[in-house]
């Protein structure tokens, strides 16, 4: 049976490798090319070296936009998660209508970005009119606009898999932590939290990609107002390619060290979380 | 065994013939292709239209693209790119030169340039060849509802008797503020339209309004474009900029919420009796619904602030709606393209088309007298433009970058909150003109 299987290995990875060479490694080198080339299209580059990195580390706005970005992460990461885990916790209780609420509480995933970011920004503006003010008077408001626009879109989706990991949760364990005289308190951060790290690993790694790479809220929100001050990294480079002229290479310069950051943290955070996971 | 895998094969080079099928897609390099990317998404159907009328009536294959709103420069980069490329989009002016010259064919020996009424409004490069054709005119400056002045000029002792006589910004500045101070007694909400700031919707003000003193400060010093400027009239911009704030349906803490589109609606529900836009904003206001405003009472004031001689001051005439031809695609297509705009201006069909249903004023020998756009706002502007008054070029195309007019913008938007001063706001200004000035170079 083996051998066969190893013959055709060939035949049935080759859609998927093509499409993966096509739509993902390609423009992925040719992008890593581009930063280091000054072009208006893809088409038609000159090498120009390290320019465009100098360019982009003494860019005032990207360095602001990436502490922004910072900003916005840690907060987003921790409140997404705690909300979403309480969520699940209370949704795996055996309680009335459990299947309504978890469809509920799903359904914001299901609005793309954009749209969510504008009937985000008519709402938070009608709250704040009572204020006589508006989202963009101050940074602030921009800030927590995205962080509730975030969690609203993010919970439900971060809870449906929290449910997965908690209904995986063996009965048996959690017996025998009641037997022997375990507070629900115990039970929960020495036997529950242990036991559904695989989903922690995955939402923390899902949270952090998300939240750096957040585009279209951002942009559908604030746009980055007032004065670019809620700009964040992936609008900060969009601006830099689209908005300046001769500033294509910069922008893709910024692209690259936003997925060597983003890389960097997301693969740190995996390699600490797997070592946390436990078997039952 | 053997079957099954020759099956296989043939599956996968079935596939990969099917890939590469889609990259050579059937071309005729003898026959020219147009592809237009429009700029403009409110004529989009117009386009298509006309795209179907030429192909039936000369066999040219047309293919129009409308690009989003505010999305052409980016939509354009990516097109462009592609085998399948425009061989005719647009570009905003010399600042948009500078970045499509690699793809801008020289039209100097072209019927389309020679039809062209004024030479010195097409695009020209360093080495003197034409690149870049305006193929319609546009003006802008307050546009005001006449039937709301009149009531005014019917209260109790009205600074002036009729709009002729608003001639300087002292004139309007006085005339605004007695009106905001009736503004129950003429049924209005403010003077003046929202100022819309809202992040996108900030260009009436940081490219329009600015020309007027940018421009004026081009003509103190005789040039045509400046590396760095000093805003030496930053306190005229201001002026009318307090003008517009103070004496407005909203409150200037709330304008960070407004579009273009909520002003357009306040003016078209006769809740304000000014707003600042150009002639293009006449097929928005008489769509808008329960219009209330009547086309014969529409027309355009100068946008004064104080500038030297301003009792002469016309309105702001000029264009950022260049075609230019892509150099990079064949010879066949290029030509193509070509006779198509050519078309346009110099057919029956093609010209009714730029007038009526464009609402083009195109400034081409090919046009006589009659064949203007009728509208009320493109008919106050050609009135400006024979007045013998002086009409001020559109030179905000030579603003350094869109990353500038956002910032100035946002400025405007934080001043306008009071969260910056003006000062600040000037300073924003003269350094962002610097800084993207350099970046551009």
């Amino acid at each position: 049976m083996g051998k066969p299987k190893k013959k055709y290995f060939a035949i049935f990875v080759l859609p998927t490798l093509l499409a993966f060479l096509i739509a993902f490694f390609i423009p992925f080198i040719l992008g890593i090319y581009l930063s280091f080339c000054d072009f208006t299209t893809v088409t038609n580059a000159t090498f120009v070296g390290l320019t465009n990195y100098v360019n982009a580390f003494t860019n005032q706005n990207f360095l602001n936009a990436l502490w922004f970005t910072v900003k916005f992460a840690v907060v987003a990461i921790i409140t997404i998660n705690v909300c979403g885990f309480t969520l699940a916790l209370m949704l795996t209780q055996g309680l009335k209508g459990t299947n309504l609420f978890r469809t509920v509480f799903f359904m914001p995933n299901l609005i793309g970005g954009i749209v969510l970011g504008y009937i985000w920004q008519s709402m938070i503006n009608g709250v704040l009119a009572n204020m006589g003010v508006t989202m963009l008077m101050d940074p602030k408001y921009g800030y927590w606009g995205l962080i509730i626009l975030m969690n609203w879109q993010l919970i439900g989706y971060i809870m449906i898999i929290y449910i997965a990991g908690l209904q995986n949760v063996s009965t048996d364990v959690l017996e025998a932590a009641k037997i022997d005289g375990a507070s629900r308190w115990q039970t929960l951060f020495r036997v529950t939290i242990p036991m559904v790290m695989p989903s922690i690993t995955i939402c923390l790694f899902l949270t952090i990609a998300n939240s750096f790479k957040m585009f279209d809220q951002n942009l559908a929100l604030t746009g980055g107002g007032p004065s670019n001050k809620t700009t964040m990294l992936a609008l900060d480079i969009y601006d830099t390619f689209y908005g300046k002229v001769g500033f294509e290479g910069v922008g893709q310069a910024k692209a690259v060290i936003f997925f060597i950051i983003v890389a960097g943290i997301a693969m740190a955070q995996l390699v600490f979380t797997r070592k946390k996971e436990v078997e039952s | 065994m053997k079957k099954r895998f020759a099956t296989a094969m043939l599956a996968a080079a079935a596939m990969a013939a099917a890939l590469t099928g889609c990259s050579s897609g059937g071309q005729d390099d003898n026959v020219g292709k147009v592809y237009y990317l429009n700029f403009k998404p409110e004529v989009t159907d117009v386009w298509e239209e006309l795209a179907q009328v030429y192909t039936d009536e000369t066999g040219v294959e047309v293919k129009v693209v409308t690009a989003a709103g505010g999305n052409y420069e980016s939509t354009l980069k990516s097109e462009i790119a592609k085998s399948d490329a425009p061989t005719l989009f647009q570009i905003n002016g010399p600042v948009g030169y500078q970045s499509w010259k690699d793809y801008c064919a020289d039209l100097s020996d072209s019927e389309f340039y020679n039809a062209l009424t004024d030479k010195s409004l097409a695009i020209t490069g360093e080495d003197g060849g034409v690149y870049g054709i305006p193929y319609t005119i546009e003006g802008y400056g307050i546009i005001y509802n006449n039937a709301i002045m009149e009531k005014y000029f019917a209260t109790n002792s009205p600074v002036v008797s009729s709009v002729d006589e608003i001639n300087n910004f002292d004139t309007l500045k006085a005339v605004v503020e007695d009106m905001q101070a009736k503004k129950d007694e003429l049924g209005i909400e403010g003077v003046f339209a929202s100022t819309s700031l809202l992040p996108g919707e900030e260009w009436r003000w940081q490219t329009h309004t600015a020309n007027l003193p940018i421009y004026q400060e081009y003509q103190d010093k005789g040039v045509s474009d400046l590396d760095e400027i000093e805003f030496t009239y930053s306190d005229n911009f201001k002026d009318i900029f307090d003008l517009y704030l103070n004496n407005s349906t909203t409150d200037p803490k709330m304008l960070g919420s407004k579009g273009v589109n909520d002003s357009m609606a306040e003016f078209a529900l006769g809740q304000a009796a000014m707003v600042q836009n150009g002639n293009w904003a006449w097929s928005q206001i008489a769509g808008v619904s329960g219009n209330v405003v009547q086309a014969e009472d529409v027309g355009f004031l100068p946008i004064y602030m104080g500038l030297p001689d301003e009792e002469d001051q016309g309105i702001c005439v000029g264009t950022e709606n260049y075609f230019c031809i892509n150099k990079q695609t064949s010879e066949a297509n290029q030509q193509a393209s070509l006779d198509f705009v050519y078309w346009l201006i110099n057919s029956e069909t093609g010209k009714d088309y730029m007038t009526n249903k464009l609402g083009n004023i195109a400034p081409f020998s090919t046009f006589s007298d009659d064949e203007k756009p009728a509208d009320p706002l493109a008919v106050s502007m050609l009135d400006y433009m024979e007045s013998g008054k002086n009409n001020i070029p559109w030179i905000f195309t030579t603003f350094p970058s869109q990353t500038f007019k956002d910032n100035f913008g946002s400025a405007l938007l934080e001043y306008a909150q009071g969260t910056m001063t003006w000062d600040d706001v000037k300073a924003t200004v003269i350094e962002q003109w610097k800084v993207e000035k350099a970046a551009a170079k």
